[in-house]
């Protein structure tokens, strides 16, 4: 099967966000059709002393291994997927998922994370998010010892 | 940066690969009985309702879970023996018409947020023991037989063909149907039957089958074991975890049945519907955090499994060689884990259930086998877990590919890798003294190490070989016990020190010489000699954390409670202690793992709707572990007799074993028999051991005296009336059996401490009939 080299990425300006949360909320709607954002959206934005952080899944795919029913696969555009008609809500790819960007809302029992949508691209004021292409190395190594074995 | 995976898709095993004729061998089923039940939502934990076959008369109905059932029973084990109770006779033998096999799983078992939450628990009369036997086994069986509507499957009665029992989730159905062309051991007759009953013939369709198999040595050997399928979509085969002790599969081939099929039509990760989701989310997931942060440093287990024990048992004198002779061997590093580290495929997850990430079941893909019927092709092993590379060092087999050769073998053959390894072992030991022989053993050469002759004698059982020794031999070491004393070829003491069994079942893998505690986790117990109700060599042998006798009773009560929660419950025990907080060394009770105590407490009570407290699981516990005692007394067992143990699990039996740990056994004369070590020096080595089986054999019983009391039971081991009714039973049929024993125990004279107590030291209690007064 082929697989693809590249998948598209949040990439943030901390320097142009006001912390509005409008991409959050974007995101939420995306996922539960709710604009309550925070826990229920893929992406995060956090104030610190320093200024607003992003936190979001990087498309690394280091949960696709962990998954039992394989409900998580790489998809032809390189964004990794939960099929959450697949998925049987372990929350095993929550809890190993290196930076906590694999994301549970008390709404129902499968996760849900960033698939790259753009929806907080567009919903951002300040510009700040954009999408960007990056290269996925094609290592076929196993990463398993690296995951917590 | 993006690491790297490989899409299921593409992994492959590099396994020799089958076609079967599937319409060819499915034609050929014809139906016996067909049943059809209303789907039905599970509730908390419950499917409310248990599935009854019977294969005699073809009845298949079902019967309702009561909330009287689950007050007193609480599910799983405990459900089996409230089933078992209602349906067996005290005369019920292992191959009585009237016996069952029973499958049960527990509230918990299905739960995919919680590491360990599959057990299925199996139940049967025995035919090493011929008491209850109790087996708790992974696999998708369970949570599939319980999404598919039933807390438990029972099965009585006898078929009068080979057939299997299908459980239809999708569309309703159960049917008893004849398979006669189907192959019989479990490597391939669990493949076939994936393929046949998978809706479509795709790997997410045969996710949803589990198939319960056997093979053909199950059929005249006491050591069958039941094989419980996992459909994994990497590997794409069906893999295996084993119900191995006792020879339930034994009983299930008894009953002419080829394999159990289950069939789920959904399921997901609130199929339980539990009470509370969102809590048993999170206790599931702070779980999986800590064993992703946190195994490396402990266990290993995602790595290699339960064989990292090999090299800590090795380092403690505690890894069985030899038939138990030795705790530890100059070979042993050939078989530690780093060794099966290289050959398992290094594929996660692998769990023998959904979201279990504490993953311990690994497997070798592409194993080529090199001995018997399936000589030369590639296979998956699964395992080899500790107990079967120590069931292999009991022989002297010190290389990793006859340990997977061994276990595959087992496996396929459906025999237990615990029973046959700990029994052969003891075969060559008195191979090994001449008491046994080439010719007495039809042939076979078996002295220590002898890795050929051991795969033979599996071969032999695999091709129904009924020569005298293979139809001996193969049923345990009991029987072998008795045949070599009948024929007089050995020395009957030695002969029945030195085979490690305990009420008909064969030890598993561990040397307790040392741990006084220990010999009663293995003696003490309900089925025989198995490390499921209590391992606690280390806070013993090495800690000295329960040095006296009440301390030692209080943890032979504690731990055999503890652990029976789990079997009630449907859960694997490993996720309770394999792996620990980061700061458990601190807490008031190390050995407990209080905060995953109360995990095992949140989640029941999030599944449920419950609200208990920890003491409550110990209470649902000594419920189901006095109601099994109390039936082993009823079928004339379960007393103190029958909790003897070999001497060679309590101290040297041989002059070799003393010379060997000669400073450790001089020392003790001293320092706890009260010796001169002048004295100690001028005995002969004949005269050390006759003094060391003495007390070694009186501290048993004085532990068993402990232990009885601190259980509330009599002095001969009998569970008390007033303490049955205590837990909160009123079965007058129970009550008034246990009294009638008590009465008659007290006729003939067994109400009496079994140890012998010096001035200074005295019984847990002297006042006579103490239990009188409980109320």
């Amino acid at each position: 099967m082929e697989q693809p080299t590249t998948v598209k990425i949040l990439k943030f300006s901390p320097e142009k966000c006001k912390g509005c949360l409008e991409c959050e909320k974007a995101c939420s709607y995306v996922h539960f059709k709710t604009k309550d954002g925070g826990e229920q959206s893929a992406i995060r934005i956090i104030k610190t002393p320093k200024g607003f952080t992003m936190h979001v899944c990087d498309q690394r795919g280091l949960c696709l291994d962990m998954c039992p029913v394989g409900a998580l696969t790489r998809r032809k555009n390189g964004v990794v997927w939960l099929d959450k008609d697949v998925c049987v809500g372990c929350q095993a790819c929550v809890a190993f998922c290196p930076i906590g960007a694999m994301r549970k809302s008390n709404v129902r029992i499968e996760p849900f994370k960033c698939i790259s949508c753009g929806a907080c691209v567009r919903a951002c004021p300040e510009k700040a998010l954009e999408l960007k292409e990056v290269t996925l190395p094609p290592l076929k190594q196993v990463v398993y010892h690296k995951l917590g074995a | 940066m993006v690491e790297g995976q490989i899409p299921i898709e593409e992994y492959q095993t590099g396994n020799t690969k089958h076609t079967w004729d599937l319409q060819k061998l499915r034609s050929a089923h014809k139906i016996k009985a067909t049943y059809a039940y209303k789907k039905g939502d599970v509730q908390r934990g419950y499917a409310n309702r248990t599935l009854y076959v019977n294969l005699t008369t073809g009845t298949i109905k079902e019967k309702p879970v009561t909330d009287e059932m689950k007050k007193l029973f609480t599910g799983g084990r405990g459900f089996g023996l409230k089933l078992l109770w209602d349906s067996i006779k005290p005369t019920t033998r292992w191959n009585s018409d009237e016996n069952e096999l029973l499958i049960t799983t527990g509230p918990l078992c299905g739960t995919t947020q919680y590491a360990g939450s599959v057990k299925s628990l199996c139940l049967s009369i025995s035919p090493s023991t011929n008491i209850i036997c109790d087996c708790n086994v992974g696999g998708f069986f369970g949570p599939y037989l319980k999404f598919s509507g039933f807390d438990a499957l029972e099965i009585q009665g006898k078929a009068k063909e080979d057939v299997i029992i299908v459980i239809d989730g999708e569309k309703g159905t159960i049917t008893i149907e004849t398979a006669p062309l189907e192959e019989i051991n479990t490597h391939l007759l669990s493949e076939q039957l994936t393929h046949m009953y998978a809706t479509e013939n795709t790997d997410k369709s045969r996710q949803k089958v589990s198939v319960v198999s056997t093979g053909v040595a199950a059929e005249h050997s006491y050591w069958g074991c039941l094989n419980f399928s996992f459909y994994d979509i990497r590997r794409k085969i069906p893999r295996i975890k084993q119900a191995g002790r006792g020879g339930l599969g034994t009983v299930m081939r008894d009953k002419k049945i080829k394999a159990l099929v289950v069939k789920v039509e959904k399921f997901d990760g609130v199929s339980n519907h539990p009470a509370d989701p969102i809590a048993l989310a999170k206790v599931g997931t702070k779980l999986h955090k800590e064993i992703r942060d946190l195994d490396r440093y402990q266990c290993n287990m995602r790595a290699v499994g339960t064989g990292h024990l090999v090299e800590i048992m090795d380092a403690y004198d505690l890894l069985p060689t030899e038939n138990y002779r030795f705790g530890s061997y100059p070979k042993a590093s050939k078989i530690y884990s780093p060794h099966f580290y290289d050959l398992f495929t290094k594929v996660i997850p692998d769990g023998c259930w959904h979201g279990c990430t504490m993953a311990c079941a690994k497997t070798v893909d592409g194993y080529t086998v090199m001995t018997g019927p399936y000589k030369g092709q590639k296979v998956t092993v699964d395992g080899p877990e500790y107990e079967t590379i120590g069931a292999c060092s009991n022989m002297s087999l010190w290389d990793p590919l006859w340990i997977l050769e061994f276990n595959f073998y087992c496996d396929t053959y459906g025999i237990d890798t615990i029973s046959a390894g700990t029994s052969i072992a003891f075969y060559m030991e008195m191979y090994e003294y001449g008491i046994l022989n080439k010719e007495r053993c039809d042939g076979l050469e078996l002295c220590f190490g002898n890795a050929d002759a051991a795969l033979e004698f599996l071969h032999r059982m695999g091709r129904r070989d009924q020569g005298e020794f293979l139809s001996v031999a193969s049923k345990g070491i009991r029987r072998v016990k008795d045949w070599i004393i009948k024929n007089g070829w050995g020395d009957p003491q030695l002969v029945n020190d030195a085979g490690m069994e305990s009420k008909g079942l064969e030890y598993s893998e561990y040397v307790t010489k040392e741990s006084l505690a220990m010999q009663g986790g293995y003696g003490l117990t309900l089925k025989g000699p198995q490390h499921d109700e209590a391992w606690l060599i280390f806070m013993d042998m090495v800690n000295n954390a329960i040095p006296t006798f009440q301390d030692k009773a209080e943890a032979l009560h504690y731990f055999p409670m503890w652990r029976t929660w789990f079997g009630l419950n449907g859960l694997c025990k490993l996720p309770w202690n394999d792996i620990e907080p980061a700061n458990n060394a601190e807490t008031e009770a190390p050995p407990k793992v209080p905060e995953h105590v109360q995990n095992y407490v949140d989640y029941q009570n999030a599944m449920t709707g419950w609200k208990v407290t920890k003491e409550d699981l110990i209470l649902q516990s000594e419920r189901c572990y006095n109601w099994q005692r109390a039936m082993n007394v009823w079928m004339e067992r379960g007393q103190r007799k029958d909790d003897w143990i070999p001497y060679r699990s309590m101290g040297p039996v041989t002059e070799m074993e003393y010379t060997s740990r000669k400073d450790r056994y001089d020392k003790q004369l001293v320092q706890k028999l009260g010796l001169a070590q002048k004295d100690v020096e001028k005995m002969t080595v004949k005269e050390k051991m006759a003094v060391l089986y003495e007390y070694r054999r009186n501290q048993y019983q004085k532990l068993a005296d402990a232990v009885y009391y601190r259980r509330g039971w009599t002095p001969n081991g009998v569970p008390t009336p007033q303490k049955m009714v205590q837990l909160g039973f009123s079965d007058k049929k129970m009550l008034d059996m246990l009294k009638k024993k008590i009465d008659a125990d007290e006729k003939a004279g067994l109400n009496q401490w079994g140890g012998r107590y010096q001035k200074s030291e005295h019984p847990p209690t002297n006042e006579k009939h103490y239990w009188k007064k409980w109320k």
